[in-house]
């Protein structure tokens, strides 16, 4: 289900970040198994967790902790990996930028944004920029069609969108 | 339109309801207090005349479905309460859980009470992390309140409530792909039947529900299903409903009306067209929901006035579009999407979505034929009932309806070879200020 990941994407930064998870998200593991009936229950929370880990994205060493954790073989965590548009398998900017160009948000002007994101940043959708600050990429409805056009900065809904905020929003990322 | 009282977003405006006390004083928990006191077989027989259908698209009866979960506490049962909201232009179960978390927990609470589940999973999109942490703190006031664990407002029901996140994928939407989900798989859709009260999450009888449809409950029980069956157009459509406007309009936004109210009503209550331009085309319910066209202005919007126009309420998102809209390419933009969330289990879901992403994309772009619209259909029709859950159907809507009503415009791009629609700056056409 992953496909804004073109080829030409270029690792930034560490590849593999090295060791396993660290004792408190060991512990948060242990603490999420009491809440279902299975350990296979715990995929998507643990690569949650592991992304957050691994800095924002998951490489095999990840996927492979999550496996060994859950006592899962590696083959059925890779699998749900790649179904998933949240879990990445590339290196991602520090910032991660999804615009919203779904119909509500289209007929608001999403376009405009991913152009004015591509001018601001100089890369094509889906690279980092050289200095790894930010990678943006198009996305689905994200559920705030009101006050489109809308992106999602990290965790953060931006909304109500023009092309000069836009601009505003970028400069401020570090 | 009379004026009518705010049900579900009665606390929006109200920000002390996200605490437990805040949600009390106005009411809160009143309903879970009441249902403990009856016999859970009453509390389904309430929530069954009430009329409550399924706000989540298919408006199923949320009583019916309870009382197909199977007697007895001997052994795990379950409820999801469905708040996977993906449905493009749906916005409104955000809405309900940012602002007032302690009502869905009391419908989940009345819910697990009913049909003796003692564990409710809230599957949340993965997206929605402000309303996920909401809900947490929302949940921890909830256990700290002795309102949910050991012994739930003291009844010695035990009921444990956990909220789980997605990771970005529409069809876990589909119940038996979140189950799929959260069970810790790839979303895809399970064969039917079993169904999932039968056989659900973790093999045991489950009820899922959308999150609007268990917000409806606290309020049917403090009330009466009388109460309820008052509200909306008849016995069949009965109650409040949260309608989410998009698109073109002056002011969008999630709007609560009567169930039945008309569009045209919801139009006017929306501030009307942006910048008064005339209205082209409407969405009645998301994205999977054929396109009405602007003759359709009075339709009453309940699940059968909607459904006998040839449409569908579904999630009740509702998407304006003005005379500058493109249909080609808004119909394009839907497919594209039905295109990439197709889990890829079924060939016709799987190869058919794509040959519609790729036609609609070469008619938009003045590359089609006079054959395409026949050739379309045909795409629709080998995909339309031969596949494994509705996400196939709902691909097909919005293209049949494109053939159906807007036709002109199809032969259009094809005998101008381009699109007839100025591809319009939207920013810098005075549309917006501040670009
Ligand atoms: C592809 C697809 C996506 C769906 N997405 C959602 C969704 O995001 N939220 C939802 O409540 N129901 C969704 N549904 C409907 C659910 O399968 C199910 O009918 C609903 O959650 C039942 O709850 P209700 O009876 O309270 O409406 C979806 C269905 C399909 C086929
Ligand atoms: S109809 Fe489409 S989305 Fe549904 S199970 Fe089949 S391939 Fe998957
Ligand atoms: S269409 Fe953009 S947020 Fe829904």
């Amino acid at each position: 289900m992953s496909v804004h990941e073109p080829a030409s994407m270029k690792p930034s930064g560490p590849p593999q970040r090295g060791g396993g998870f660290s004792q408190a998200a060991l512990d948060e593991i242990a603490e999420l198994r009491k809440r279902y009936p299975t350990a296979e229950a715990l995929t998507l929370p643990a690569l949650h967790i592991a992304q957050r880990e691994w800095g924002g994205w998951l490489p095999d060493e990840a996927i492979a902790a999550v496996a060994a954790e859950l006592g899962l073989p590696v083959a059925a965590v890779y699998g749900v990996v790649t179904f998933y548009d949240l879990y990445h398998q590339k290196p991602v900017g520090r910032h991660r930028i999804r615009v919203c160009t779904n119909l509500s948000c289209q007929l608001r002007g999403s376009e405009e944004i991913m152009e004015t994101l591509r001018q601001e940043l100089g890369v094509e959708e889906g690279e980092i920029t050289p200095d790894g600050r930010c990678s943006y990429v198009h996305f689905e409805c994200l559920g705030s069609c009101d006050t489109a056009p809308m992106m999602m900065v990290d965790d953060e809904y931006q909304e109500n969108l023009t092309p000069n905020r836009v601009r505003q929003i970028v400069k401020g990322l570090k | 339109m009379a004026a009518f009282e705010r049900v579900l977003t009665r606390n929006v405006g109200r920000p002390e309801a996200l605490t437990l006390k805040g949600y009390q004083q106005n009411g809160g928990y009143e309903g879970l207090a009441k249902a403990l006191k009856m016999e859970p077989d009453a509390v389904i027989d309430e929530v069954k005349k009430s009329g409550l259908r399924g706000r989540g698209g298919a408006g199923f009866s949320a009583g019916l479905k309870w009382s197909f979960i199977p007697k007895g506490k001997d052994k795990p049962k379950y409820l999801v309460c469905n708040a996977d909201e993906s449905e493009p232009g749906t916005f409104k179960d955000r809405l309900l859980m940012e602002y007032d978390p302690h009502q869905l927990i009391e419908g989940c609470a009345i819910c697990c009470w009913a049909v003796s589940a003692a564990t409710c999973y809230i599957y949340i999109r993965g997206e929605y992390t402000k309303a996920t942490e909401i809900l947490e703190r929302a949940l921890k006031d909830a256990y700290e309140g002795g309102i949910l664990g050991d012994s739930v407002m003291g009844s010695g029901f035990k009921l444990n409530m956990y909220v789980h996140r997605g990771a970005g994928a529409y069809i876990c939407g589909e119940e038996t792909g979140m189950l799929e989900s959260l069970e810790g798989r790839r979303g895809q859709p399970r064969v039917k039947p079993p169904f999932p009260a039968v056989v659900g999450a973790f093999g045991a009888p489950t009820v899922i529900n959308n999150v609007e449809t268990l917000a409806n409950v606290p309020h049917i029980l403090v009330r009466g299903a009388d109460w309820f069956k008052a509200i909306g157009t008849d016995e069949r459509n009965t109650g409040p409903k949260l309608y989410a406007i998009s698109g073109h309009v002056e002011r969008p936004g999630t709007y609560e009306y009567p169930i039945g109210v008309t569009f045209r009503e919801m139009l006017e209550g929306c501030g009307g067209m942006l910048k008064g331009r005339p209205l082209k085309a409407f969405i009645p319910g998301g994205a999977s929901a054929p396109i009405l066209k602007a003759d359709q202005i009075d339709i009453k919007m309940d699940f059968d006035t909607v459904a006998k126009a040839g449409s569908m309420l579904g999630s009740a998102a509702v998407i304006v579009m003005d005379d500058t809209t493109c249909m080609v390419r808004s119909v394009s933009r839907l497919a594209k999407f039905f295109n990439h969330e197709s889990c890829g289990q079924c060939t016709p879901c799987r190869e058919g979505t794509n040959w519609l992403e790729l036609m609609l994309k070469r008619i938009e772009h003045g590359e089609g034929t006079e054959r395409d619209s026949q050739v379309l259909l045909s795409i629709c029709s080998h995909i339309g009932g031969n596949s494994l859950c509705a996400l196939g159907d709902a691909a097909i809507g919005p293209v049949q309806s494109l053939v159906k009503n807007f036709q002109e415009e199809i032969d259009q791009h094809i005998r101008d070879r381009a699109c007839p629609f100025p591809h319009r700056r939207y920013f810098d056409s005075g549309f917006e200020n501040g670009a």
